[in-house]
C-alpha cells in the first residue's frame, strides 16, 4: 500500500488540453472520488496514473516511487475498466489469475489467491465458467476480483458500476464499499453519478474542463461548494441558485429582496444565492414565490417554485399542502447559504 | 403473417433459388462428368442423375503427365502466399484498427488501388526482373506476386478483426504485467485467430485460383491451373471436367467451412 501524488499534469490530445496543471494527493488507504461530467478529464487522469496515456508535463509517484515515465506494468497498479476488459477466451479462473502469472507467481501461490478473491466477490461457483456465460454484474466481480489479487499499491476503478442496471449498481456499491473497509487498499474511483461519489469517497475532487474544481470530504462538497459548478453537480436536486446584488445592506433580485446579517461587498455587486432544495421551508412570510409542480417522492415531497422567472427546488414534508399555481412564501436560514460571485461563480469566504 | 411479407418471403428466396442454381448447376455438372467412364462424355440427352459412376476419368487425368507435380506446386505456392500475406497484412491491419496516424485513411485508400492494376501489368515486367535475379520458374516467385495480390485483401480484413477486439483488453493485459508486445500475443491474436484464418483461407482461394501469372512466371514448375490451362486445347473432355472438379473442390471445402466468419465480416445477419 501506498499513497498517490499527482503533481503538475497536462495533457493535451491534438489541440483540446484535457488535463492542465492537475495537482492530487492521495493518501496510504484512502479512497478517493474524481467525480465530474463527461469529458472533464477524470478518465484521463486515471489513465495517466496507470500508465496508459503519456502526459505532457508533471510528474505521478506512488509511494515513493516516481513512475511517470514507467509502462503500465511496472507501476505496480491494478485497474478495472469501464467495459470490465474480462478476457473473453479463458476462464474467470484463468482471468483472475492472469496477472499473477505474468508476475511468474508459484502456481500454488496463483490457486490460493484466486481462490481468496473469488471468495470475496462470491465468484466460487463460476471459476470454471467462460465470460460469456456470466451477467454483467459477475462480469463486473471478476473484474474486481482479478484486480484484487494484485495486491497493487493502488487501485484504480474507471466507472466499474456505469454498465449495471438500478438495482444491481445499489448492491455493487455496498460491495465495493465493504471490501474497502475490509482491505484498506488505496483507490482512486472515477465516476459521473454524484450519488456513488457521495457514498463511496472518504474524499471526491470534482473536475471541470481539465481542472480539479474542489477537494474534500463529500459532505464538506455538499455543504461548501467551492463554486456555482460544484453546487449545481453534486446533490440531487441541484443547488438553487438566485441571482441578485448587494442594495442597501440586502440582497435582491427579480422578485425579490432579502435581508443581508452582515456585508457582501459594496454597493451593487452582482452576487448568487446558493441555497439547497432542503433548507428552505414553505410558509411564515419570506421571499413571495408560485408553485409550479409538486412530486411526491415517499418520503419527502419535491415542489418546484419559481421566485420572479427563477426556478427554486424545494424539499418539503410529504404531507404538503400547496397545490400549482398557489401563491407561498419561502424561508432560508442565512446561515445554510452559500455566496457566490455571480460572474466568475466561485464561492465567497463564509 | 401479411400478404406483403409472404410475397417478400417468395421474391428473396425465388431469387436466392435462381443464384444458387446458376453457380451449383455447372459445378454439379462437372462433378458428374468427373466422376463417369469416359465413354459416356459425349452421351445426349445428359443423365441429371449419376447413374454409372467410375474413378476411370479421374484416374486417367491423375495419371496425365505434370498433373500432381502441378497439384503440389500449387499448394507450396498457396502456403507460401498464406506465409508471406498474413505476416506482411496483420501488423498492417492492426495498426489501421488502433492508431490514428497522420495518413491513415489515405493509406486504407491506397491498399484499395493496388488492386485495380491489372495482373498482367505486374506480372510481364516481373517475368523480367525474375529472370534477371533467378526467381523465374520457381514456386517462391509466383508465390511473391500471390502474395502481392493477397495483402490488400489481408489488411482490410485483419483490420476489421482487431477493430472486434477492444482495446481496453490488452490495456488490461497491460495493467496486469504485459508489455504491449505481450498483450497482442496473450490476448488480441488468439480473439483475432478466427478472423485470421478466414483471411488465411481467401489467400489461399486467391492463389489457388490464379493463372494468369502463374502462366507466364513458370515454365516448367507450373501450379496446377497453369498446367491445366497449357494442357486445355489438345487434350479430352473428359480430361477438362476432371481438371474442372480438382479446381473448384477446395474453394468449396474451405468456404463451406469459413461461411461463419465470412458473413461476420460482410455484417450478415
Amino acid at each position: 500500500m501506498a499513497g498517490l501524488s499527482v503533481a503538475g499534469v497536462t495533457k493535451t490530445f491534438g489541440k483540446a488540453p484535457a488535463l492542465s496543471n492537475v495537482s492530487l494527493e492521495v493518501k496510504d488507504g484512502e479512497f478517493m472520488v474524481l467525480l465530474g461530467p463527461s469529458g472533464c478529464g477524470k478518465t484521463t487522469l486515471l489513465r495517466s496514473v496507470a500508465g496508459l496515456e503519456h502526459i505532457d508535463t508533471g510528474s505521478v509517484r506512488i509511494g515513493a516511487r516516481d513512475v511517470t515515465l514507467l509502462p503500465p506494468r511496472e507501476r505496480n497498479v491494478a485497474m478495472v475498466f469501464q467495459s470490465y476488459a474480462v478476457f473473453p477466451h479463458m476462464t474467470v479462473r484463468s482471468n483472475i489469475g492472469f496477472g499473477l502469472r505474468m508476475r511468474k507467481v508459484r502456481s500454488e501461490e496463483v490457486r490460493r489467491r484466486v481462490e481468496e478473491g473469488a471468495r470475496l466477490l462470491q465468484l466460487e461457483r463460476f471459476l470454471d465458467r467462460y465470460p460469456a456465460q456470466l451477467s454483467g454484474g459477475q462480469r463486473q466481480r471478476v473484474a474486481v476480483a482479478r484486480a484484487l489479487v494484485m495486491d497493487a499499491e493502488l487501485l484504480l476503478m474507471d466507472e466499474p458500476l456505469s454498465n449495471l442496471d438500478a438495482l444491481l449498481r445499489l448492491q455493487a456499491r455496498a460491495d465495493l464499499k465493504r471490501l474497502h473497509e475490509e482491505l484498506k487498499r488505496t483507490t482512486v474511483y472515477v465516476t459521473h453519478d454524484q450519488v456513488e461519489a457521495m457514498s463511496l469517497g472518504q474524499r471526491i475532487a470534482v473536475m471541470r474542463e481539465g481542472v480539479i474544481e474542489q477537494i474534500g470530504a463529500p459532505m464538506d462538497i455538499y455543504d461548501n461548494p467551492a463554486s456555482q459548478f460544484v453546487g449545481g453537480f453534486i446533490g440531487s436536486p441541484p443547488m438553487n441558485f438566485l441571482r441578485g446584488a448587494v442594495r442597501d445592506g440586502g440582497f435582491a433580485g427579480d422578485g425579490f429582496s432579502v435581508p443581508l446579517s452582515r456585508p457582501r461587498g459594496e454597493q451593487g455587486r452582482e452576487l448568487l444565492l446558493g441555497v439547497r432544495a432542503e433548507h428552505i421551508v414553505i410558509g411564515g412570510g419570506g421571499i413571495p414565490a408560485k408553485v409550479l409542480v409538486v412530486e411526491p417522492l415517499g418520503s419527502h415531497a419535491l415542489v418546484t417554485a419559481v421566485v420572479g422567472k427563477t426556478a427554486v427546488k424545494v424539499q418539503a414534508p410529504v404531507d404538503v399542502a400547496v397545490k400549482p399555481d398557489q401563491a407561498i412564501s419561502l424561508r432560508f436560514d442565512e446561515s445554510r447559504v452559500r455566496w457566490m460571485d455571480a460572474g466568475s461563480g466561485t464561492a465567497l469566504p463564509n | 403473417m401479411t400478404a406483403r411479407l409472404i410475397f417478400d418471403r417468395i421474391l428473396v428466396y425465388g431469387v436466392a433459388l435462381i443464384l444458387a442454381l446458376w453457380v451449383l448447376a455447372p459445378l454439379y455438372l462437372i462433378t458428374i462428368a468427373a466422376f463417369s467412364p469416359q465413354a459416356t462424355a459425349y452421351d445426349f440427352p445428359k443423365q441429371l442423375l449419376p447413374t454409372t459412376l467410375s474413378a476411370e476419368t479421374m484416374q486417367f487425368f491423375l495419371n496425365s503427365r505434370g498433373v500432381v507435380p502441378s497439384i503440389i506446386n500449387s499448394l507450396v505456392v498457396a502456403l507460401l502466399t498464406i506465409l508471406i500475406a498474413l505476416t506482411l497484412g496483420t501488423p498492417a491491419g492492426y495498426a489501421l484498427a488502433r492508431f490514428r496516424f497522420r495518413g491513415r485513411d489515405a493509406f486504407s485508400v491506397l491498399v484499395l488501388t493496388t488492386r485495380m492494376f491489372p495482373v498482367a501489368i505486374l506480372s510481364i515486367p516481373l517475368a523480367v526482373a525474375f529472370l534477371r535475379i533467378g526467381l523465374y520458374d520457381s514456386v517462391a516467385g509466383v508465390a511473391l506476386v500471390h502474395a502481392a495480390m493477397a495483402v490488400p485483401l489481408v489488411i482490410i480484413i485483419t483490420s476489421g478483426v482487431f477493430v472486434g477486439v477492444s482495446h481496453e483488453l490488452e490495456e488490461a493485459a497491460q495493467t496486469l504485467g504485459c508489455s504491449r508486445w505481450s498483450a497482442f500475443l496473450r490476448i488480441a491474436l488468439p480473439l483475432a485467430i478466427p478472423g485470421l484464418a478466414a483471411a488465411a483461407i481467401f489467400t489461399f482461394v486467391i492463389s489457388w485460383n490464379e493463372v494468369f501469372a502463374a502462366t507466364i512466371l513458370t515454365l516448367r514448375e507450373r501450379t496446377f491451373p497453369a498446367q491445366v490451362l497449357t494442357a486445355l486445347d489438345q487434350s479430352l473432355i473428359t480430361f477438362k471436367f476432371a481438371g474442372g472438379f480438382v479446381m473448384a473442390a477446395p474453394a468449396i471445402v474451405f468456404i463451406f467451412f469459413m461461411r461463419r466468419y465470412l458473413l461476420n465480416l460482410w455484417g450478415g445477419r
